[in-house]
Protein backbone atom coordinates (compact mmCIF):
# COMPACT_ATOMS: atom_id res chain seq x y z
CA UNK A 1 0.00 0.00 0.00
CA UNK A 2 1.16 3.24 -0.41
CA UNK A 3 2.77 4.90 2.44
CA UNK A 4 1.09 8.29 2.92
CA UNK A 5 -2.39 6.23 2.35
CA UNK A 6 -1.24 3.91 4.85
CA UNK A 7 -0.64 6.67 7.26
CA UNK A 8 -3.80 8.37 6.92
CA UNK A 9 -5.45 5.35 7.03
CA UNK A 10 -4.06 4.28 10.22
CA UNK A 11 -4.78 7.45 12.27
CA UNK A 12 -8.30 7.61 10.30
CA UNK A 13 -8.66 3.65 12.38
CA UNK A 14 -7.24 5.77 15.50
CA UNK A 15 -10.06 8.29 15.47
CA UNK A 16 -12.28 5.45 15.05
CA UNK A 17 -11.44 3.93 17.82
CA UNK A 18 -10.99 6.89 20.49
CA UNK A 19 -13.41 7.63 22.49
CA UNK A 20 -13.49 10.50 25.09
CA UNK A 21 -10.31 12.92 24.99
CA UNK A 22 -6.58 12.63 23.72
CA UNK A 23 -5.56 10.51 26.45
CA UNK A 24 -8.67 7.82 25.37
CA UNK A 25 -6.73 7.66 22.29
CA UNK A 26 -3.29 6.74 23.82
CA UNK A 27 -4.34 2.77 23.87
CA UNK A 28 -4.99 2.91 20.41
CA UNK A 29 -2.28 4.46 19.45
CA UNK A 30 0.35 1.76 21.72
CA UNK A 31 -1.61 -0.71 19.45
CA UNK A 32 -1.76 0.93 16.09
CA UNK A 33 1.34 2.64 15.81
CA UNK A 34 3.79 1.08 18.21
CA UNK A 35 3.01 -2.94 18.17
CA UNK A 36 1.50 -3.30 14.94
CA UNK A 37 3.65 -0.30 12.30
CA UNK A 38 6.61 0.44 14.25
CA UNK A 39 6.05 4.17 13.41
CA UNK A 40 7.13 5.36 17.45
CA UNK A 41 8.46 3.85 20.95
CA UNK A 42 6.16 4.06 23.71
CA UNK A 43 8.89 6.65 24.86
CA UNK A 44 8.47 8.54 21.94
CA UNK A 45 4.86 8.20 22.50
CA UNK A 46 5.28 10.22 26.10
CA UNK A 47 7.36 12.75 24.50
CA UNK A 48 4.95 13.51 21.96
CA UNK A 49 2.05 13.18 24.85
CA UNK A 50 4.49 15.87 27.04
CA UNK A 51 4.85 18.24 24.13
CA UNK A 52 1.53 17.92 23.35
CA UNK A 53 -0.28 19.44 26.61
CA UNK A 54 1.88 22.60 26.45
CA UNK A 55 1.84 23.69 23.03
CA UNK A 56 -1.09 24.93 21.28
CA UNK A 57 -3.73 22.81 20.18
CA UNK A 58 -5.71 19.73 21.49
CA UNK A 59 -3.48 16.70 22.14
CA UNK A 60 -5.18 14.27 19.80
CA UNK A 61 -4.38 16.43 17.04
CA UNK A 62 -0.76 17.40 18.53
CA UNK A 63 0.31 13.58 18.58
CA UNK A 64 -0.83 12.39 15.32
CA UNK A 65 1.40 15.80 13.83
CA UNK A 66 4.27 14.36 15.56
CA UNK A 67 4.04 10.68 14.77
CA UNK A 68 2.95 11.67 11.29
CA UNK A 69 5.92 13.93 10.64
CA UNK A 70 8.32 11.62 12.36
CA UNK A 71 7.47 8.93 10.15
CA UNK A 72 7.33 11.30 6.65
CA UNK A 73 7.88 14.39 7.22
CA UNK A 74 5.96 17.29 6.53
CA UNK A 75 3.45 15.94 4.34
CA UNK A 76 3.38 13.04 6.88
CA UNK A 77 2.78 14.83 9.83
CA UNK A 78 -0.35 16.91 7.84
CA UNK A 79 -1.69 13.25 6.44
CA UNK A 80 -1.61 11.82 9.95
CA UNK A 81 -3.87 14.91 11.50
CA UNK A 82 -5.89 15.08 8.67
CA UNK A 83 -6.66 11.10 8.87
CA UNK A 84 -7.15 11.31 13.12
CA UNK A 85 -10.09 13.58 12.33
CA UNK A 86 -11.70 12.18 9.37
CA UNK A 87 -13.57 9.62 11.14
CA UNK A 88 -15.39 12.82 13.03
CA UNK A 89 -15.96 14.95 10.48
CA UNK A 90 -18.35 12.22 9.05
CA UNK A 91 -19.50 10.63 11.77
CA UNK A 92 -20.63 14.24 13.37
CA UNK A 93 -21.80 15.82 10.16
CA UNK A 94 -24.64 12.29 10.16
CA UNK A 95 -25.47 12.76 13.43
CA UNK A 96 -25.64 16.77 13.16
CA UNK A 97 -27.94 16.46 10.27
CA UNK A 98 -29.92 13.65 11.04
CA UNK A 99 -30.08 12.69 14.71
CA UNK A 100 -30.90 15.80 16.60
CA UNK A 101 -31.51 13.99 19.81
CA UNK A 102 -28.19 11.47 19.33
CA UNK A 103 -27.18 11.88 23.21
CA UNK A 104 -30.44 11.85 24.49
CA UNK A 105 -31.50 8.26 23.52
CA UNK A 106 -31.34 5.59 26.49
CA UNK A 107 -29.71 2.92 24.58
CA UNK A 108 -26.90 5.47 23.40
CA UNK A 109 -26.56 6.71 27.15
CA UNK A 110 -26.39 2.98 28.55
CA UNK A 111 -23.73 1.88 25.89
CA UNK A 112 -21.94 5.17 26.77
CA UNK A 113 -21.86 4.65 30.51
CA UNK A 114 -20.31 1.21 29.65
CA UNK A 115 -17.36 2.41 27.30
CA UNK A 116 -16.48 5.31 30.17
CA UNK A 117 -16.34 2.40 32.26
CA UNK A 118 -13.83 0.80 29.66
CA UNK A 119 -11.88 3.42 29.05
CA UNK A 120 -10.86 3.62 32.47
CA UNK A 121 -9.51 0.33 32.62
CA UNK A 122 -7.75 1.10 28.71
CA UNK A 123 -6.41 4.19 30.34
CA UNK A 124 -5.07 2.42 33.13
CA UNK A 125 -3.23 -0.82 31.05
CA UNK A 126 -1.78 1.76 29.21
CA UNK A 127 0.41 4.02 31.65
CA UNK A 128 1.47 0.19 33.09
CA UNK A 129 2.71 -0.12 29.64
CA UNK A 130 3.89 3.40 29.32
CA UNK A 131 5.29 3.16 32.85
CA UNK A 132 7.66 0.08 32.01
CA UNK A 133 9.56 2.13 29.61
CA UNK A 134 9.56 5.17 31.49
CA UNK A 135 9.85 4.80 35.01
CA UNK A 136 13.34 3.33 35.05
CA UNK A 137 16.04 4.42 37.22
CA UNK A 138 16.04 5.59 40.66
CA UNK A 139 14.96 9.04 39.51
CA UNK A 140 12.38 8.82 37.19
CA UNK A 141 9.32 7.49 39.94
CA UNK A 142 9.85 9.74 42.27
CA UNK A 143 9.31 12.48 39.48
CA UNK A 144 6.43 10.70 38.17
CA UNK A 145 4.85 10.20 42.05
CA UNK A 146 5.35 14.13 42.92
CA UNK A 147 4.04 15.30 39.60
CA UNK A 148 0.93 12.64 39.70
CA UNK A 149 0.16 13.90 43.72
CA UNK A 150 0.57 17.52 42.40
CA UNK A 151 -1.73 17.27 38.94
CA UNK A 152 -4.45 14.90 41.04
CA UNK A 153 -3.89 16.91 44.61
CA UNK A 154 -3.67 21.17 43.33
CA UNK A 155 -7.58 21.58 43.16
CA UNK A 156 -7.85 19.28 46.74
CA UNK A 157 -5.24 21.42 48.39
CA UNK A 158 -6.96 24.85 48.02
CA UNK A 159 -10.29 23.60 48.57
CA UNK A 160 -9.23 21.95 51.70
CA UNK A 161 -7.56 25.00 52.62
CA UNK A 162 -10.33 26.65 51.94
CA UNK A 163 -8.69 29.18 49.59
CA UNK A 164 -9.86 31.34 47.06
CA UNK A 165 -9.26 34.11 44.49
CA UNK A 166 -5.45 34.47 43.43
CA UNK A 167 -4.04 32.26 46.29
CA UNK A 168 -6.18 29.19 44.20
CA UNK A 169 -5.44 30.85 40.80
CA UNK A 170 -1.97 30.50 41.99
CA UNK A 171 -2.19 26.89 42.89
CA UNK A 172 -4.02 25.79 39.89
CA UNK A 173 -1.34 27.41 37.65
CA UNK A 174 1.26 26.30 39.06
CA UNK A 175 -0.44 22.20 39.13
CA UNK A 176 -1.51 22.75 35.28
CA UNK A 177 -0.49 20.18 33.14
CA UNK A 178 1.44 23.03 30.69
CA UNK A 179 3.62 24.57 33.91
CA UNK A 180 4.27 20.83 35.06
CA UNK A 181 5.62 19.58 32.25
CA UNK A 182 7.74 22.45 31.55
CA UNK A 183 9.25 22.80 35.21
CA UNK A 184 9.80 18.53 34.77
CA UNK A 185 11.90 19.37 31.33
CA UNK A 186 13.70 21.47 33.65
CA UNK A 187 14.55 19.77 36.64
CA UNK A 188 15.59 16.43 34.17
CA UNK A 189 18.12 19.21 32.29
CA UNK A 190 19.73 19.72 35.63
CA UNK A 191 19.70 16.24 36.93
CA UNK A 192 20.04 14.16 33.89
CA UNK A 193 22.62 16.20 31.51
CA UNK A 194 25.90 16.28 33.44
CA UNK A 195 26.13 12.59 34.04
CA UNK A 196 23.87 11.46 31.34
CA UNK A 197 25.22 7.74 30.85
CA UNK A 198 23.62 5.53 33.30
CA UNK A 199 20.34 6.88 34.93
CA UNK A 200 17.16 8.03 33.31
CA UNK A 201 15.02 6.59 30.88
CA UNK A 202 17.19 7.81 27.82
CA UNK A 203 16.15 6.51 24.18
CA UNK A 204 18.00 3.12 23.42
CA UNK B 1 -21.31 32.81 3.19
CA UNK B 2 -17.72 33.27 2.45
CA UNK B 3 -17.14 36.03 5.27
CA UNK B 4 -19.05 33.30 7.28
CA UNK B 5 -16.59 30.82 6.40
CA UNK B 6 -13.65 33.12 7.07
CA UNK B 7 -14.83 34.32 10.29
CA UNK B 8 -15.65 30.15 11.14
CA UNK B 9 -12.17 29.31 10.39
CA UNK B 10 -10.72 32.52 12.66
CA UNK B 11 -12.78 31.61 15.42
CA UNK B 12 -11.53 27.94 15.49
CA UNK B 13 -8.02 28.66 14.57
CA UNK B 14 -8.35 31.29 17.62
CA UNK B 15 -9.42 27.91 19.82
CA UNK B 16 -6.92 25.65 18.52
CA UNK B 17 -4.20 28.25 19.37
CA UNK B 18 -5.21 29.19 22.89
CA UNK B 19 -6.29 26.15 24.47
CA UNK B 20 -3.87 24.18 25.49
CA UNK B 21 -4.85 20.54 26.82
CA UNK B 22 -7.53 17.83 25.81
CA UNK B 23 -10.47 18.58 24.18
CA UNK B 24 -12.10 19.50 27.24
CA UNK B 25 -9.78 22.80 27.18
CA UNK B 26 -11.65 23.79 24.32
CA UNK B 27 -14.65 24.89 25.90
CA UNK B 28 -14.35 27.68 27.57
CA UNK B 29 -12.85 29.04 24.43
CA UNK B 30 -16.08 27.99 23.11
CA UNK B 31 -18.45 29.01 25.74
CA UNK B 32 -16.90 32.25 24.74
CA UNK B 33 -17.43 32.28 20.80
CA UNK B 34 -21.56 31.54 21.47
CA UNK B 35 -21.69 34.40 23.51
CA UNK B 36 -19.74 37.03 20.83
CA UNK B 37 -21.27 35.17 17.46
CA UNK B 38 -24.50 34.28 18.76
CA UNK B 39 -23.61 31.02 16.74
CA UNK B 40 -25.19 28.75 19.48
CA UNK B 41 -26.42 29.31 22.74
CA UNK B 42 -25.31 27.52 26.18
CA UNK B 43 -27.64 24.97 25.69
CA UNK B 44 -26.86 24.10 22.27
CA UNK B 45 -23.47 23.86 24.00
CA UNK B 46 -24.05 21.27 26.34
CA UNK B 47 -25.99 18.93 23.76
CA UNK B 48 -22.68 19.05 21.20
CA UNK B 49 -20.63 18.21 24.81
CA UNK B 50 -22.78 15.15 25.02
CA UNK B 51 -22.24 14.23 21.24
CA UNK B 52 -18.96 14.39 21.04
CA UNK B 53 -18.26 12.41 24.19
CA UNK B 54 -20.57 9.81 22.94
CA UNK B 55 -19.33 9.68 19.09
CA UNK B 56 -16.04 8.42 18.04
CA UNK B 57 -13.49 10.61 17.60
CA UNK B 58 -11.18 12.69 19.51
CA UNK B 59 -13.98 15.56 21.58
CA UNK B 60 -12.11 18.63 20.35
CA UNK B 61 -12.43 18.04 16.57
CA UNK B 62 -16.14 16.46 17.33
CA UNK B 63 -16.83 19.55 18.82
CA UNK B 64 -15.75 21.78 15.90
CA UNK B 65 -17.11 19.57 13.42
CA UNK B 66 -20.96 20.22 14.95
CA UNK B 67 -20.61 23.44 15.36
CA UNK B 68 -18.82 24.25 11.60
CA UNK B 69 -21.91 21.88 10.77
CA UNK B 70 -24.97 23.88 12.42
CA UNK B 71 -23.46 27.57 11.09
CA UNK B 72 -22.25 26.58 7.64
CA UNK B 73 -23.11 22.67 6.46
CA UNK B 74 -20.51 20.60 5.79
CA UNK B 75 -18.33 22.61 4.18
CA UNK B 76 -19.00 24.60 7.52
CA UNK B 77 -17.83 21.26 9.14
CA UNK B 78 -14.69 21.01 6.98
CA UNK B 79 -13.83 24.67 7.53
CA UNK B 80 -13.87 24.62 11.29
CA UNK B 81 -11.91 21.59 11.67
CA UNK B 82 -9.77 22.83 9.82
CA UNK B 83 -9.28 25.66 11.44
CA UNK B 84 -8.98 24.39 14.70
CA UNK B 85 -6.00 21.67 13.72
CA UNK B 86 -4.15 24.25 11.43
CA UNK B 87 -2.22 25.75 14.43
CA UNK B 88 -1.36 22.09 15.82
CA UNK B 89 -0.19 21.11 12.54
CA UNK B 90 2.23 24.64 12.21
CA UNK B 91 3.36 24.79 15.61
CA UNK B 92 3.91 20.47 16.05
CA UNK B 93 5.87 20.46 12.48
CA UNK B 94 8.25 23.48 13.43
CA UNK B 95 8.77 22.20 17.07
CA UNK B 96 9.15 18.19 15.38
CA UNK B 97 11.98 19.51 13.04
CA UNK B 98 13.67 20.72 15.81
CA UNK B 99 13.31 17.77 17.60
CA UNK B 100 14.36 15.35 14.94
CA UNK B 101 17.78 17.61 14.52
CA UNK B 102 18.54 18.24 18.29
CA UNK B 103 17.07 14.09 19.04
CA UNK B 104 20.57 13.25 19.97
CA UNK B 105 21.58 16.51 21.62
CA UNK B 106 22.89 15.45 25.31
CA UNK B 107 20.62 18.04 26.78
CA UNK B 108 17.43 16.93 24.98
CA UNK B 109 18.03 13.88 26.29
CA UNK B 110 18.59 15.03 29.63
CA UNK B 111 15.49 17.06 29.47
CA UNK B 112 12.86 14.15 28.03
CA UNK B 113 14.64 11.92 31.09
CA UNK B 114 12.44 14.86 32.87
CA UNK B 115 9.60 15.14 30.78
CA UNK B 116 8.43 11.25 30.42
CA UNK B 117 7.95 10.15 33.80
CA UNK B 118 6.04 13.71 33.90
CA UNK B 119 4.13 12.84 31.17
CA UNK B 120 3.24 9.36 32.37
CA UNK B 121 2.30 10.82 35.83
CA UNK B 122 -0.15 13.32 34.51
CA UNK B 123 -1.81 10.42 31.50
CA UNK B 124 -1.90 8.49 34.54
CA UNK B 125 -3.64 11.57 36.42
CA UNK B 126 -6.04 11.90 34.14
CA UNK B 127 -7.07 8.47 34.14
CA UNK B 128 -7.78 8.76 38.01
CA UNK B 129 -9.88 12.23 36.90
CA UNK B 130 -11.84 9.79 34.39
CA UNK B 131 -12.12 6.97 36.72
CA UNK B 132 -13.53 9.78 39.23
CA UNK B 133 -16.24 11.26 37.36
CA UNK B 134 -17.32 7.44 35.79
CA UNK B 135 -17.24 6.04 39.27
CA UNK B 136 -19.10 8.12 41.60
CA UNK B 137 -22.09 10.07 41.35
CA UNK B 138 -22.35 13.36 43.60
CA UNK B 139 -24.86 13.10 46.32
CA UNK B 140 -28.36 15.12 44.78
CA UNK B 141 -30.33 15.73 48.14
CA UNK B 142 -27.31 16.85 49.86
CA UNK B 143 -24.42 17.91 47.72
CA UNK B 144 -21.91 18.32 50.60
CA UNK B 145 -22.29 14.25 51.75
CA UNK B 146 -19.28 11.78 50.03
CA UNK B 147 -20.72 11.10 46.53
CA UNK B 148 -22.06 7.44 46.37
CA UNK B 149 -20.03 5.00 43.96
CA UNK B 150 -21.58 3.20 40.84
CA UNK B 151 -20.40 -0.36 41.69
CA UNK B 152 -21.36 -1.95 38.50
CA UNK B 153 -19.14 0.70 36.64
CA UNK B 154 -16.43 -0.17 39.24
CA UNK B 155 -16.68 -4.00 38.31
CA UNK B 156 -17.23 -3.45 34.61
CA UNK B 157 -13.84 -1.70 34.68
CA UNK B 158 -12.13 -4.12 36.69
CA UNK B 159 -13.48 -6.79 34.57
CA UNK B 160 -11.96 -4.98 31.18
CA UNK B 161 -8.50 -4.35 33.07
CA UNK B 162 -8.38 -8.00 33.83
CA UNK B 163 -9.27 -9.38 30.40
CA UNK B 164 -6.58 -6.99 28.92
CA UNK B 165 -4.39 -8.28 31.29
CA UNK B 166 -5.20 -11.83 30.73
CA UNK B 167 -2.85 -13.99 28.27
CA UNK B 168 -5.68 -15.53 25.69
CA UNK B 169 -7.03 -12.28 25.23
CA UNK B 170 -3.91 -9.70 25.09
CA UNK B 171 -3.33 -9.89 21.60
CA UNK B 172 -7.25 -8.51 20.77
CA UNK B 173 -7.84 -4.54 19.55
CA UNK B 174 -8.57 -2.39 22.12
CA UNK B 175 -12.23 -1.43 20.14
CA UNK B 176 -12.84 -4.67 20.87
CA UNK B 177 -13.29 -3.93 24.79
CA UNK B 178 -14.82 -0.94 23.52
CA UNK B 179 -17.60 -2.58 21.72
CA UNK B 180 -18.45 -5.48 24.36
CA UNK B 181 -18.26 -2.66 27.31
CA UNK B 182 -20.84 -0.53 25.55
CA UNK B 183 -23.25 -3.96 25.29
CA UNK B 184 -23.18 -4.71 28.94
CA UNK B 185 -24.15 -1.19 29.10
CA UNK B 186 -26.95 -1.63 27.50
CA UNK B 187 -28.11 -4.83 28.41
CA UNK B 188 -27.41 -4.26 32.55
CA UNK B 189 -29.05 -0.75 31.41
CA UNK B 190 -25.87 0.89 33.14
Amino acid sequence: MNIYLDLFLTFAKVGVCTFGGGYAMLPILQREVVEKKGWATEEELTDYFAIGQCTPGIIAVNTATFIGHKYKGIAGGILATLGVVFPSLIIITIIAAFLQNFASYPVVAHALAGINAAVVALIAVSVFKLGKSTLKGKIAPWIFIVVLVLAQGGGLFSDALGLQGLAASAISTITSPAVLVVVAGVLGWFLFYPHNGGKGGEKA
Amino acid sequence: MIMTLLRLFYEFFKTGLFSVGGGMATIPFLQHMGEKTGWFTNGDLTTMIAVSESTPGPMGVNMATYVGFKICGVVGAVVATLGLIAPSIIVILIIAGFLQKFRHSKSVEAVFSGLRPASTALIASAGLSVAWSVFTVANQLSPDSLPSIRWRAVILAAAVFVCMKWTPLKKLHPILFIAAAAVVGIIFQF
